[in-house]
């Protein structure tokens, strides 16, 4: 344990000490109603429930680059679950990364994020998750290749590459700046797909928010960069899209779906706004790093764009229009579109291959939906079309290759005929 | 042995346009609520995806979207003294099963209907003093253009109807429809863009004195989000939409607009693949106790229910209250009797347009992109001397130019060989037609009953429908037909081809899917089986909707006042009925 872990742990304990008056003050009702607000910012039900299982239950497969890891069962179920963890036990595994038998978790689990969680938060989510049903279910164990099945291991990624730390606030930004720099860096683990990882699947030093990829989806740059990021973007767009699901550029699918369904759509308009503020003054990134600038426009084959326009006409025109200009709000415009203009491809490959499913909301409850093109186009014409897209209406990302579209094609299993 | 369910407050049997309103509403209401549906699931995305949607073979000719007559069909005959033969194969209607229903595979004509039509014995009596055929059985419907008009109003704003009002409160609006009731508001959503043929039906029309509109249309002008928060983009002109689904959430249908916010809700349960053999009743037979139905294992289940509402098509729901014992059954010869009484259907005809010069491109369509005229439609004109009553409207569409089955050719083209082929060839670019949508009045010898002979595939008796066009349709459609040949004379065209509706009803060609009555609402227990609040007048916790509520049908499409008769009752059962069950008007 190094030293650094050793003050933050003696700062934790006087944090706790400092909020116990606070804490006493609270009914235990509103500890738990504070506590599931938390959980939703902490998005904890999407990765802890199967799918058809019951919610907090765990047994989620999370596909890593390194194996399958599954979610615990985080309900107060005492065998299975954590029911029999204390509130210090709880804080440890949120911080530390270190379950109550003392085993050491892997980073499937955000704890290099919600070690900036504070002791209050932490217990008020403790709070709300032994007040809900126990539920007897015990995952099915990890599916990780030796030595990393060996959860001493983490050991030494935890030496070389967590540090840990309640959130420190930036006095000279705003008190809303600082709130969405704990929520975004901390409950809400944003980082854990939308900031690149290295070889050990840790955070890329220096990258933070510029885009990652992760189970075949490419998380998209958050940053400033005016066509991969958010540039572009309004503070209210964000909200509206965290909110809602959708605003006038793009809509929520793939995994970022299931995060506004489970967690932004249910904070307060006061959270967004903080989350917002954050994102939007985040530092430009160093030319090169990240994910890439695609400032100066790529050179595209003529041939292959032609062929793209030709097949953009054919299949996607009818709802993004032959401007790429789509209809905001329904059906997202592709002109301008910055998950298009990643530069790595995978989303926009895999999209057009499985289709897309906008997250229904409160808000805006319907699923409007793109169809599966993998079952009649081929990877050429995926390329091609995908590469058009990229390249059209003043769009700047790199050419794709059918290549590319392969393996995505065999990790999302559609062939086409 | 049916096995016996927890009770639920309401269940709604079948799960098509008029369930989901129910459902949407009995749920806002409070209710937990049940709706069974005896096909499967189906959505915009999985099941009508724009990639694979706009297939003729599949989905029209090869009938993927409708009933299949080998699980539920009916018997026909022309008239009473013949023996009716089941209908082996669809035809002149196209009913659905599944998630949606007919709603899915429709056009889109979204029209009201006119304030007379609410009292058509009533005011034919008053204005020409008696009806033209003593064997006309039309009645009042027993709720008023004016009560229905707010239902009207939500169910347009619902779906987000393209059109132009041609009456608003009283204010008559240039370019709107001006024999229409009064709105309150105008439509959601501007009229469609009109394509070129509607155009010079226009033209034509008004320079002979008549006043053309655009249809009010189910298909979106422009992407509309209706008041349940739900999302419709705009329409892509494919013209793939009657006998389709819509691949783009352009066209108005349950999945389109209720069904995002109905299944999120608690208080809502879907079951599909689970057909309704029976309502249940009590030992007095004026109380329904649930429904019997049927899952797709064969198992039967018994559902109690507080209330049991048949949101079924037409056919179904009459079929089930005669199988279930609600409401006497109608006995032509006694005149005795009310269900599956007044069933009435729709007379179309139309006049092909063919020009030399002139690329109408029918191809880009919608299902209700078209300009219209209500000149002589219900009782909007004179008819003394003409020897009937009812009307219909005149409309120029331009729903289609789906190869397979529109490729219409001029007068004395052979049907098959080079010579069909260089007529489809020369045409198919530079043609239009009119249609005429007539109106069907009952009588007492179309009806349905139970027929005596054949059995469906549970072993109950199949539906018998007896029904045939009298004068006052045929000589009403040749009038209609006249003056839409007139019309597309002055449309100046190289030629044009009349297609009367001749002789008797054939079940064979297809026509509409405006199949009507047999549980016709009313004021008189005697003449109606349902109060005007679509209640049972036997069994007052059953509720009817849909057509088969109609006492007559009108020379419109019926979904329009079908939605607004759904909000009508709905708004009855939450306001009325729930606070003191029973039956809502005395009989």
């Amino acid at each position: 344990m190094t030293s650094a872990l050793k003050q933050a742990l003696l700062a934790g304990a006087v944090c706790v000490a400092a909020l116990a008056t606070a804490s006493r003050a609270d009914t235990d009702f509103s500890r738990i109603q504070r506590g599931k607000y938390l959980v939703d910012a902490g998005d904890c039900k999407d990765c802890h429930t199967a799918d058809n299982g019951k919610p907090f239950a765990g047994g989620r497969p999370l596909q890593t680059p390194f194996g399958v890891v599954y979610s615990a069962n985080i309900t107060p179920d005492r065998t299975t679950g954590i029911g029999a963890w204390s509130g210090d036990q709880f804080y440890r595994a949120l911080h530390e990364g270190i379950d109550a038998g003392g085993h050491r978790l892997y980073p499937a689990f955000p704890y290099p994020y919600y070690t900036h969680v504070t002791r209050r938060d932490v217990d008020d989510i403790h709070a709300y998750l032994q007040s809900i049903a126990p539920v007897s279910n015990r995952p099915p164990r990890n599916k990780l290749p030796f030595p990393l099945d060996e959860r001493t291991v983490m050991h030494v990624w935890n030496w070389m590459y967590f540090k840990d730390g309640a959130f420190k606030p930036d006095p000279k930004k705003s008190q809303q700046w600082n709130r969405g720099a704990y929520l975004v860096e901390g409950l809400g683990h944003c980082g854990a797909c939308h900031t690149p990882k290295n070889f050990a699947g840790a955070d890329e030093n220096g990258s933070a928010l510029q885009g990652g990829n992760l189970q075949n989806w490419f998380a998209p740059d958050l940053g400033p960069d005016l066509r991969a990021g958010l540039g572009h973007w309004s503070a209210e767009d964000v909200v509206e899209y965290l909110k809602t699901g959708r605003n006038k550029y793009s809509n929520a699918t793939g995994p970022m779906s299931e995060v506004v369904q489970y967690s932004t759509s249910q904070l307060t308009d006061g959270d967004l706004h903080a989350i917002a503020t954050y994102l939007k003054d985040l530092p430009k990134r160093s030319q090169g790093g990240g994910n890439s600038g695609n400032n100066t426009k790529p050179s595209v084959d003529t041939n292959v764009a032609n062929a793209g326009k030709a097949i953009f006409g054919d299949q996607c025109a009818e709802c993004h229009g032959a401007d790429g200009a789509g209809e905001p709000i329904f059906f997202p415009p592709l002109k301008g579109n910055n998950n298009v203009q990643q530069a790595d491809p995978t989303t926009v490959i895999r999209v057009i291959l499985e289709g897309a499913r906008s997250v229904p909301t409160k808000a805006r409850p319907t699923p409007l939906s793109m169809p599966a093109f993998g079952w009649k186009l081929t990877d050429a014409q995926i390329a091609a079309v995908a590469t058009y897209v990229r390249s059209a209406w003043g769009n700047a990302a790199p050419p794709v290759t059918a290549g590319q579209v392969a393996p995505v094609r065999e990790d999302v299993g559609t062939s086409s005929d | 042995m049916a096995r016996k369910l927890p009770p639920t407050d309401v269940v709604l049997v079948g799960f098509g346009w008029t369930a989901a309103i129910l459902g949407q509403e009995l749920t806002d209401a409070g209710l937990q609520v049940l709706a069974l549906e005896r096909g499967g699931w189906r959505d915009t995305p999985t099941d009508f995806a724009p990639t694979f949607i706009q297939d003729e073979l599949r989905y029209y000719f090869r009938r993927k979207l409708f009933v299949e007559p080998a699980r539920e069909t009916l018997t026909f005959r022309n008239a009473m003294n013949e023996t009716a033969l089941p209908m082996r194969e669809l035809g002149s209607f196209l009913p659905a099963t599944g998630v949606g229903g007919a709603g899915v595979h429709w056009n889109g004509q979204t029209w009201r209907f006119l304030p007379t039509d609410f009292v058509a014995r009533s005011h034919n009596i008053q204005r020409y003093g008696k009806l033209p055929d003593d064997n006309m059985t039309v009645q009042d419907w027993g709720v008023t253009y004016d009560e229905l008009e707010p239902h009207y109003d939500k169910f347009e704003y619902l779906c987000g109807i393209s059109g132009k009002a041609g009456n608003l409160k009283g204010q008559m609006r240039p370019g709107g429809n001006p024999f229409e009731g009064p709105r309150s508001r105008d439509y959601p959503n501007p009229p469609l863009n009109m394509t070129y043929a509607p155009t010079l039906f226009a033209k034509a029309a008004q320079e002979l004195g008549h006043k053309p509109f655009p249809c009010p249309a189910a298909n979106m002008s422009r992407p509309y989000t209706n008041p349940l928060g739900v999302q419709l983009g705009q329409c892509t002109y494919c013209g793939f939409c009657e006998k389709y689904a819509c691949g783009n959430y352009s066209k108005s249908s349950a999945q389109t607009t209720i069904l995002p916010v109905l299944m999120r809700k608690d208080n809502f349960t879907l079951k599909t693949q689970c057909e309704v053999l029976k309502v249940l009743l009590d030992g007095t037979g004026k109380k329904a106790t649930g429904v019997l139905y049927i899952d797709e294992q064969g198992q039967e289940w018994e559902q109690p229910a507080e209330i049991v509402i048949l949101c079924a098509f037409a056919f179904n729901n009459v079929h089930l209250m005669l199988l279930s014992g609600i409401g006497k059954p109608y006995d032509p010869k006694a005149n005795s009797g009310v269900v599956g009484r007044n069933y009435a259907y729709q007379i179309v005809s139309s006049v092909n347009v063919f020009y030399d010069d002139k690329y109408t491109n029918t191809f880009v369509g919608a299902g209700a992109l078209g300009m219209g005229i209500d000149d002589f439609n219900g009782d909007n004109f004179d008819h003394g001397g003409l020897g009937f009553i009812g009307g219909g409207y005149l409309a120029c569409w331009t729903t289609n130019g789906r190869p397979i089955e529109t490729h219409p050719t001029p007068k004395g083209t052979p049907r098959w060989g080079g010579k069909w082929k260089k007529a489809v060839a020369d045409n198919y670019l530079k043609q239009t037609a009119i249609s005429t949508h007539g109106a069907v009045m009952s009588f007492r010898d179309n009806y349905l009953d139970l027929d005596p002979t054949y059995r469906d595939i549970y072993g109950n008796p199949m539906l018998r429908l007896t029904f045939d066009y009298k004068d006052n349709e045929h000589k009403m459609s040749d009038y209609l037909t006249a003056k839409a040949a007139e019309i597309a004379k002055a449309m100046k065209p190289r030629e044009i081809k009349v297609n009367r509706r001749t002789g008797h009803y054939s079940i064979v060609p297809y026509q509409t899917t405006h199949n009507t009555g047999g549980a016709a609402m009313g004021a008189d227990p005697k003449t109606s089986a349902v109060n005007r609040y679509l209640q049972s007048w036997d069994v007052p916790n059953v509720f009817v909707m849909g057509s088969s509520v109609f006492p007559q049908n009108p020379g419109y499409n019926p979904t329009g006042t079908i939605g607004a008769l759904t909000y009508w009752a709905a708004d009855a059962i939450r306001n009325q009925y729930l606070k003191n069950p029973g039956p809502l008007v005395q009989a």
